[in-house]
């Protein structure tokens, strides 16, 4: 494909959605929001299909019926911002460019399951977004007071453990505690921060709540695939043509996301980040982005015949070796035995049946970790070492 | 109570709501095994080697982690969950230094039994171990990073039940490790020495120092008098170390062990139990009368002194408060103290030669022989400390029957004791040993609790209290007629942080208060036998009350070597000689580091 084929094919994706990055009236979409019954409104949240863009995909007016269900002193509404998976930034550009939608979609949040405090959790990182989000804030707090609506919102920072990006562990953090993930249940619905019902939802989740109250569920349903609604943001990076962040349909293939984002020798697809799945270019075509397929919390890298997939693996490795919030044993021991398992290999110190048994100890952690973290370390490593097994040994 | 019902391996189980899958199964005979778990502490679910099916659910549920539910079917030895645990083990064997022939714990260690059982292949990941230097700068505790597996029950026990924290969970990942402040060596942080930590590990991450070949050594040496003291929980500790059941009184066999092992006298630390109960009872006594009569500004509620991880505690956390503490030496020190100078005089000893070694259910009590200011009697008055554990290694080196062994008798002097002293051992023992005699100094009558047995300071609550009128007096305690003698009692040093806040604040009131560092007192100390639970520290403290109601004498001012030391040698309570061998004073610390 021609560059400017490419371009125009991009440009026909993009505006199939165009709803997180087109400037709206938010104070319109909070007056409609506040006219519904909080019961419709966690309704037409769950009618629209919406999953949570986090990653793990919850649906996300479910979460909401629970956290309305349950009972509490006080209830929080926490955006987590604390995008920290390899790959992603697509939260960054949203909250630069459009807070008010993500505000306007914690204030709906919190007047359907009835809460009164909202937090921003940013990542450390992005510090350099919190002055201008918090007067954001204040500026929709005083909207809030006038209106007599009982909600605020204000900015927590993070201090860059990618842990704390796990819903409990920031919960943790937030309370000044060690970034860990708790037990659960309880979940953060029944018992969240300050063991009070706390919905947690992504920066893109909320965003696109404001829009679907805006243009209704139908229209939001109208994108994307029976099993993956809506629109979802990527953040493109790796061996390819063009790169950033960009809002497209779920439910496209690979390839098709390939063709327009590749360079033309694309030889995978890291899809979710570190912690998501790897697609070899021979399962491009069959493969869907989507929760039916390789679910994606918006990360896509593209790797190149020129990149070797061990560098790769061990990349991802030792970021989990050191991310690891190093409570539970599969996961804190498991990354360090898989990262100097590979290089043990390689080094000719371990026979290469070594490898069966690092994917069975990658299993196990998906099991029997505590978290999500570690739960999903096996989906990179098991992916790579299947479709690069000869890249990894030798 | 709201029940619900679940199946665990195809049995119908009903139970309380809220109870855990482990103590579901436990109902029906399921043993689910378990590393970080601990009955006196929260829980955790970070070792995940309880880790069980749900059916239903993709991922393993830890089952000390999760409560029951209604219909939950719960399957706790299928391939997966055997395949996982077996694996989690192998993890933490190749994150531990796996040097269990030369171990301390080899043979009580939880992660050797969990690797036998799962028959854990050791070798199979690569040695990830921390070797640190083992950090050997406290006189009581030894922390070996190499043999942690992060477990945490230290962590939680040291935050939780003592409310000191100075072990705590740092960095993450691969650097994540059990350690102090700034990661100081032991001896420099706020570390108590209770020994809690050691009674909870695993694994050999957290033992004592021993000083087993010191005491050998010493024993050994023809040119040496090797005189040593029992404490009151030993007795009721020791047989569990020697594969007895908890609870297992065995005074007489330890004294026959003692004398087998080649200690030159074999003496009781209750003796110096009596002695205290004599000396603090008297300052009490004399406290209340400078507070009422000479209306003078004495430090009270008075506090008992006898352990020594409280007294580190209070120097740390509560500085402001040492002139609470009553002034007497605990008994292990005034032992020592009279060991070297009366002891010695009267047998015809030089007290150069002598070795004095005293045998403690307490780890504290290696730091406190070793505070510079506990060498009054012109020599260092206690020179070794071994806990009970150390005690029962020398029995089994020696190759000592102990079950077999005949009882024996100490050896007199300082060996004679009473029900009183030998109630030191738990918690709210002393209180009620001081009461008896107190009581009985002011009044001429005995206590008046049924067989002397002072039910209100018994018992395994936090913190108790009692009061006791005061009536009909001796004529010389006019000032105390009809007073309230207002008393509590706590155990863990968590409970005496708690009451030492209510006591600042005004919201207590109290003349006399008992502190044990450690849960359940003496009993539950940090170097009694491993493991300790809820269960175990009430039958040991069973055993305490049993050994003192079958005693002869229960009042510390009855026992006969007591009145004898003080016609010749002492004179009078808090005198002279008293002041210089039997009282100390207190250092302020800082509450960090
Ligand atoms: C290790 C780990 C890191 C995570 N990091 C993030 C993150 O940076 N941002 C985020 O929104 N969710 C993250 N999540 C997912 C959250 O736990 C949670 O599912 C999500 O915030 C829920 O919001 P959503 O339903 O709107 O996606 C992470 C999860 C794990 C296990
Ligand atoms: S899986 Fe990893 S990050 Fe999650 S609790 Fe366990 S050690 Fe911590």
């Amino acid at each position: 494909m021609s560059v400017s084929d490419k371009n125009k094919l991009l440009e026909k994706m993009q505006e199939r959605v165009n709803l997180i990055f087109k400037d709206t009236d938010c104070g319109a979409i909070l007056a409609k929001g506040l006219s519904m019954k909080p019961d419709d409104i966690i309704n037409m949240v769950t009618d629209s299909g919406l999953r949570g863009r986090g990653g793990a995909g919850f649906p996300t007016g479910i979460k909401w019926r629970g956290a309305a269900s349950a009972s509490g002193n006080k209830k929080y509404v926490i955006c987590n911002a604390d995008e920290g998976e390899p790959g992603t930034f697509k939260d960054r550009r949203i909250l630069d460019e459009q807070s008010d939608k993500v505000i306007t979609g914690m204030a709906i949040c919190a007047y359907a399951v009835g809460a009164s405090e909202g937090y921003i959790y940013l990542r450390g990182e992005y510090n350099f977004l919190k002055d201008k989000l918090q007067s954001n804030c204040d500026r929709w707090n005083k909207i809030f007071n006038s209106k007599g609506i009982n909600f605020s919102v204000n900015v927590r920072s993070g201090s860059g453990a990618y842990v704390c990006g796990e819903e409990t562990a920031l919960i943790e953090s937030m309370e000044g505690n060690r970034g860990e993930p708790r037990n659960k249940p309880p979940f953060p619905v029944g018992a969240g921060y300050m063991n009070e019902p706390t919905v947690v939802n992504n920066v893109e989740t909320l965003a696109y709540v404001a829009t679907i109250i805006e243009k209704g569920a139908d229209y939001f349903k109208s994108i994307g695939t029976k099993d993956s609604m809506g629109g979802k943001v990527f953040s493109v990076s790796g061996d390819c043509s063009v790169k950033g962040v960009y809002e497209l349909p779920l439910g496209m293939t690979i390839e098709e996301f390939v063709n327009i984002f590749g360079d033309g020798d694309t030889k995978a697809v890291q899809v979710g980040g570190a912690s998501g799945v790897c697609v070899p270019r021979k399962n491009f075509a069959t493969t869907v982005i989507g929760f039916e397929g390789v679910p994606t919390g918006g990360s896509m890298m593209l790797f190149n015949s020129s990149r070797s997939m061990y560098h790769v693996l061990k990349n991802f490795l030792e970021f989990f070796e050191e991310e690891s919030c190093g409570q539970c044993t599969p996961c804190r021991v498991g990354c360090q035995q898989l990262l100097k398992g590979i290089e043990a290999i390689r080094a000719g110190e371990k026979p290469m049946s070594y490898l069966d048994e690092l994917r069975k100890l990658a299993a196990t952690m998906s099991v029997a970790s505590k978290c999500g973290l570690g739960q999903s370390v096996a989906s990179p490593f098991n992916s790579i070492t299947e479709h690069f097994r000869e890249e990894i040994c030798y | 109570m709201e029940k619900v019902t679940l199946t665990i391996n195809d049995k119908k189980v009903t139970v309380d709501k809220g109870t855990t899958i482990l103590n579901a199964a436990k109902q029906v005979g399921v043993r689910i095994p378990t590393l970080c778990h601990h009955e006196d502490l929260c829980i955790a679910g970070n070792c995940r080697v309880c880790v069980v099916e749900q059916k239903g659910t993709r991922a393993l549920v830890a089952s000390c982690a999760v409560p029951a539910a209604e219909g939950m079917q719960i399957y706790t030895n299928t391939k997966k969950v055997r395949e996982a645990r077996k694996t989690i083990i192998e993890l933490l064997l190749s994150e531990h230094a796996g040097e269990c022939t030369s171990c301390y714990r080899s043979g009580n260690c939880e992660l050797q039994a969990l690797a036998q059982e799962y028959l854990a292949d050791g070798d199979k990941f690569i040695d990830v171990a921390d070797r640190s230097p083992i950090d050997i700068s406290s006189p009581a505790i030894v922390k070996d990073d190499s043999k942690c597996i992060r477990c945490l029950r230290c962590v939680r026990t040291c935050a939780e039940l003592q409310g000191v924290s100075a072990l705590w969970s740092v960095n993450k990942g691969n650097h994540t490790k059990v350690s102090t402040f700034m990661n100081k060596p032991m001896h420099y942080v706020v570390c108590t020495n209770c020994g809690q930590c050691i009674n909870r590990c695993p694994t050999g991450a957290l033992t004592e120092r021993n000083y087993i070949e010191d005491v050998w050594a010493a024993i050994d040496d023809p040119q040496v008098h090797v005189v040593v003291q029992t404490a009151p929980a030993v007795r009721v500790g020791l047989g569990e170390a020697l594969g007895m059941e908890p609870g297992a009184i065995v005074t007489g066999k330890m004294v026959a062990a003692l004398k087998a092992l080649g200690f030159n006298s074999v003496l009781d630390t209750d003796f110096t139990a009596d002695l205290t109960i004599i000396e603090e009872g008297t300052e009490l006594l004399l406290r209340l009368k400078e507070a009422l009569v000479e209306k003078k500004n004495v430090a009270l509620p008075m506090m008992t002194s006898c352990s020594p991880g409280w007294i580190k505690f209070i120097e740390h956390q509560y500085p402001e408060l040492l002139d609470n503490l009553s002034t007497c030496k605990s008994p292990q020190q005034m032992f020592g103290a009279l060991a070297k100078t009366y002891y010695a005089k009267k047998k015809g000893i030089d007290p150069a030669r002598m070795i004095s070694v005293s045998i403690m259910p307490c780890t504290a009590k290696k730091f406190e022989a070793a505070r510079p200011e506990m060498n009054s009697s012109g020599f260092r008055d206690v020179d070794y400390v071994l806990t009970t554990r150390e005690l029962a290694h020398m029995i089994r080196q020696a190759g000592i029957d102990f079950r077999s062994l005949p009882e024996e008798k100490y050896d007199s002097i300082m060996g004679e004791s009473t029900g009183a002293a030998v109630i030191f051992g738990t918690t709210g023992g002393v209180m009620e040993a001081a009461l008896r005699t107190a009581y009985e100094i002011v009044t001429g009558r005995e206590v008046p609790f049924k067989n002397l047995n002072i039910e209100p300071v018994r018992g395994m609550e936090g913190i108790k209290s009692a009061k006791i009128k005061i009536e009909n007096v001796k004529d010389e305690w006019k000032f105390l007629e009809g007073a309230e003698l207002s008393v509590a009692v706590a155990h863990g040093l968590a409970n005496a942080d708690k009451l030492m806040k209510e006591i600042k604040s005004g919201k207590a009131n109290f003349h006399f208060i008992e502190i044990m560092a450690c849960p359940g007192g003496c009993i539950g100390g940090g170097g009694q036998p491993i493991p300790t639970s809820p269960e175990i520290r009430k039958k040991r403290a069973d055993a305490i009350y049993v050994a003192d109601s079958s005693l002869p004498l229960r009042k510390s001012h009855d026992n006969p070597e007591i009145k004898l030391i003080y016609e010749e040698f002492l004179h009078e309570p808090l005198g002279h000689h008293s002041h210089e061998l039997l009282h100390t004073h207190y250092t302020p610390r800082r509450s960090r580091a």
